[in-house]
């Protein structure tokens, strides 16, 4: 399939929300709704996976400058729809446990290819952190040997924390990103990675070496990210024997934790915390999410767009459909007297986050912004931080209106 | 409200498996969850030689032992000595200093005699211009332990030697101590329980007569600037969380902060002194400050069972043979600031005093008042996780113990009594017994 127009995220929260919804808004019924975004987003994300698939089978078959360009654009696209998923990640372990073999970061690249010797900064401990898989049909890695000779799914998977070292991620999202983007050897200024088709060319035109395990490497993870995604989407999907039905059973007022508890930990734990504070207070673009591609501004979009959608329930999916319903922001307009700080907080994330974004399309990059001296860049940032920590507060309040005591998930022990 | 089966109260995560060690105290504000996250990345990613466009996360070295605090405490749980996949694992370092003389006294502030050249610790690698201090290379020899049961154990201990030294000779002098780099979790609780309860279990002259000692390490609070208790590192050789990251930061990263101002390097080491420093201090008070953050509110993972019929019949044994006595199970933390660690009743299995544990696991180097056969009790939560986290069951300092069941057995000194008592057990008594063990 091929879209000509990707979805587009209602972060104008302020203007859709003034409607008030007639019908009293049950947990369960929130709960519901939710469930079925998560349906829609995960579905969503694995429809652009499978264009991106495509065009790196394109690629592949005829590498060209045009055609890498367009694998690299597909990889933005689908991006900014898998960011917006990871709202679900933190109070669902199916979720949270599948998360590292997709999505896990920071890496160390020099597991997966070539590495500039003078810019290539690895965790000592790890034992395989120049271990270039692309250059080795086997890996020594102490007394064992670890034949790499066909670079499948399920091997790639199998190297992922090698060693015990989180850093060693040889799947996913990022690792699909440096090999279509090659290291980022511009630091804080300018420009992205800057690898050339010519490294997936077969025969003498090959630069860099080894393009032929390149290639099955990238087709590899490219096929594995696939399969991932659609585990993911048969979790979610309603009328199976599946996490959804474990969900959809639990009491209203654990779904409603579990859904204050995913938003808030991807706001500030993750969104505000390590993919910005962390990247600003170090100076540093190996800090930064999506470092190769620069296009790290798109995925704090889409994560904000995660948490103020598991608010106010609405969702426009690829194919345009949009999905509304009882939402949180219903419940709050219904039953409490504050809605409108909550929508304030809101719109203000949704602000705050669309500056970054509009910065960065104007030619000042996440990795420009976070360098050391650029205060109007150090500010845009801060105060995206900033209105997280006001909309998270206003998530707490609400929690307390809704009498949920901790928003803990409680598991007990199970690992649901 | 005391539970077993939530070791850290309020603060316990239900999650098991590979990640039980790396979550946030569950009773975290989202707010101090950014707090932790920020930390969580200065103590994952590694840091980088001066000078670097990242000037938050320069100043590794001159000489260090690894480049990041994650290298060593890996995925927040154990180190282990170096083995065969890994013959040059960077979780295990050996610190090092000369015996007391006449002469010669260490200093309220140092706790050790430093080596003349080498200081108090070997640093394994340097940035690039730099001579590293000496390589290590491990091998194990059998021991054997003829138990009083009539049975003989054998168990396995370190022979450690040296060579391609930067600086020249050690002295013929020194003590040698390796350590691995030990769990995170429960931190901040065990730094929590207020100093007088621990003072209170000292017995430092056996007046109860029960062959048991227990003496608190008195050790330098360098921001107080005078001797307090001690609680963290093998010997209790630190009284706090920020003291003991803090020196962390400087002796296995070379990384300088307002409490350890300067360079690891010695006197002698004109090269390593002669090197660019990442400015002054290295690690920022903010991001010692949110190091330290994250180390203190690393959850202790839940014991879901904890009330299973076998596994109390395991603990039952294990108050029954004294291992208690020091294992000390469970604490109230105190009326502090932070709401998150206040007021938990915990079950941390250590009693945070020196015990004197024999010749055979006897590093003959003294650390502040504790002498070169005494031994800080270890934390025993969160020892049945660390095959799911770590992968291995290498215990006690320098990794020697293969199993639980080891460790035991190389319990001399004060803890030969209980040792031979759980020898004296029947097999299917001492399967209990680790049992309960694996099950903290």
């Amino acid at each position: 399939m091929r879209l000509s127009k990707l979805p587009v995220v209602l972060l104008a929260i302020g203007i859709s929300l003034c409607s008030k919804f007639v019908i009293a808004q049950t947990f369960d019924d929130i709960g519901n709704h939710y469930a079925n975004l998560a349906e829609a987003v995960f579905t969503d994300s694995l429809t652009l996976a499978k264009v991106l698939d495509e065009d790196i089978e394109a690629f592949l078959e005829t590498p060209s400058e045009w055609s890498l360009e367009t694998a690299k654009k597909s990889w933005i696209e689908a991006r900014k729809v898998y960011g917006i998923s990871e709202v679900f990640r933190f109070s669902h372990p199916v979720v949270d446990d599948w998360e590292p073999q997709v999505n896990a970061w920071p890496l160390d690249e020099g597991l997966i290819d070539y590495v500039d010797g003078d810019s290539y900064y690895y965790e000592l401990g790890n034992p395989v952190g120049k271990a270039n898989i692309v250059a080795n049909s086997s890996l020594s890695f102490g007394s064992s040997e670890l034949d790499l000779e066909d670079l499948t799914p399920d091997l790639l998977a199998s190297l992922n924390e090698i060693g015990g070292t989180e850093a060693n991620v040889a799947t996913g999202w990022h690792a699909i990103e440096f090999l279509l983007w090659g290291q980022d050897l511009n630091g804080t200024g300018p420009g992205a990675g800057q690898r050339s088709h010519t490294d997936f060319l077969i025969g003498d035109e090959c630069t860099n070496n080894n393009c032929d395990r390149r290639r099955e490497y990238l087709d590899a993870a490219s096929n594995l990210l696939i399969t991932d995604l659609e585990f993911i989407v048969a979790e979610w999907s309603e009328g199976e024997n599946n996490y959804r039905s474990i969900f959809d059973t639990m009491p209203g007022e654990e779904r409603i934790r579990r859904i204050l508890y995913g938003i808030g930990s991807l706001a500030l734990g993750e969104l505000a915390g390590e993919r910005m504070k962390v990247a600003l207070f170090a100076n540093s673009p190996e800090d930064e999410h999506d470092c190769f591609s620069d296009s790290t501004h798109n995925t704090l979009y889409a994560n904000a767009s995660g948490i103020l959608m598991a608010l106010n329930g609405e969702y426009q999916s690829v194919s345009g459909e949009q999905l509304s319903g009882p939402s949180l922001l219903g419940w709050a307009e219904e039953n409490t007297s504050n809605s409108m700080a909550l929508e304030q907080s809101a719109s203000a994330v949704s602000e705050r986050l669309t500056a970054i974004v509009l910065a960065a399309e104007n030619g000042e990059a996440f990795d420009q912004m976070i360098a050391p001296g650029n205060k109007p860049g150090a500010d845009r940032i801060n105060k995206a931080i900033d209105s997280l920590v006001d909309y998270t507060r206003e998530i707490e309040l609400l929690a307390a209106e809704m009498e949920l005591g901790t928003l803990s998930p409680d598991n007990a022990g199970h690992d649901f | 409200m005391a539970d077993p089966r939530f070791p850290g109260g309020e603060t316990t995560t239900s999650v098991q498996g590979a990640n039980a060690f790396s979550q946030p105290a569950a009773n975290l504000s989202f707010e101090d969850r950014l707090n932790f996250s920020v930390g969580n990345s200065f103590f994952r990613n590694p840091w980088v030689s001066a000078p670097a466009t990242t000037e938050a996360r320069d100043g590794l070295g001159p000489i260090f032992n690894t480049n990041s605090c994650q290298g060593c405490h890996i995925k927040d749980g154990r180190g282990h000595p170096p083995n065969d996949d890994q013959p040059l694992s960077v979780s295990t370092l050996i610190r090092i200093s000369i015996p007391e003389t006449t002469e010669k006294t260490a200093k309220p502030h140092q706790g050790v005699i430093n080596e003349p050249t080498y200081g108090d610790q070997i640093q394994g690698f340097a940035v690039p211009g730099v001579p590293a201090e000496m390589r290590t290379h491990w091998e194990w020899e059998p021991h054997i332990l003829e138990g009083s049961n009539g049975k003989t154990y054998e168990l396995r201990k370190p022979k450690i030697s040296f060579d391609q030294f930067g600086y020249g000779e050690l002295h013929p002098e020194t003590r040698f101590s390796p350590r691995v780099a030990p769990a995170m979790i429960g931190l901040g609780l065990l730094e929590a329980i207020p100093e007088s309860d621990i003072r209170a279990q000292a017995d430092p002259d056996d007046r109860d007569n029960n062959g048991i000692s227990g003496r608190a390490n008195e050790v330098w609070d360098a921001r107080q600037k005078k001797l307090t208790l001690g609680r963290y590192g093998w010997k209790a050789g630190k009284p706090n969380v920020e003291q003991q990251s803090a020196a962390a930061f400087f002796g296995d990263m070379g990384l300088s902060s307002s409490i350890h101002p300067g360079s690891p390097c010695q006197p002698a080491q004109t090269q390593c002194r002669n090197a660019p420093n990442g400015g002054a201090p290295e690690v920022s008070d903010e991001i010692l400050s949110v190091v330290t953050f994250y180390s203190k509110h690393l959850a202790p993972p839940s014991r879901p069972n904890a009330l299973q019929p076998e596994i109390v019949d395991g603990e039952s044994l294990f108050h029954q043979v004294g291992c208690a006595e020091c294992h000390t199970p469970s604490w109230k933390t105190g009326e502090i600031a932070n709401p998150s660690l206040a007021n938990q009743a915990i079950y941390p299995y250590t009693d945070l005093l020196l015990h004197d544990m024999g010749e055979g696991l006897a590093d003959h180097r003294q650390e502040f008042s504790a002498t070169g056969t005494e031994w800080r009790t270890a934390p025993l939560w969160g020892l049945g996780d660390y095959i799911d986290v770590n992968g291995h069951t290498e215990l006690l300092h320098d990794g020697r113990a293969r199993d639980a069941f080891e460790a035991i057995l190389w319990h001399g000194g004060e803890a030969t009594n209980s040792r031979d008592k759980v020898l004296a057990l029947s097999d299917s008594e001492q399967t209990l017994l680790v049992q309960f063990l694996n099950s903290l």
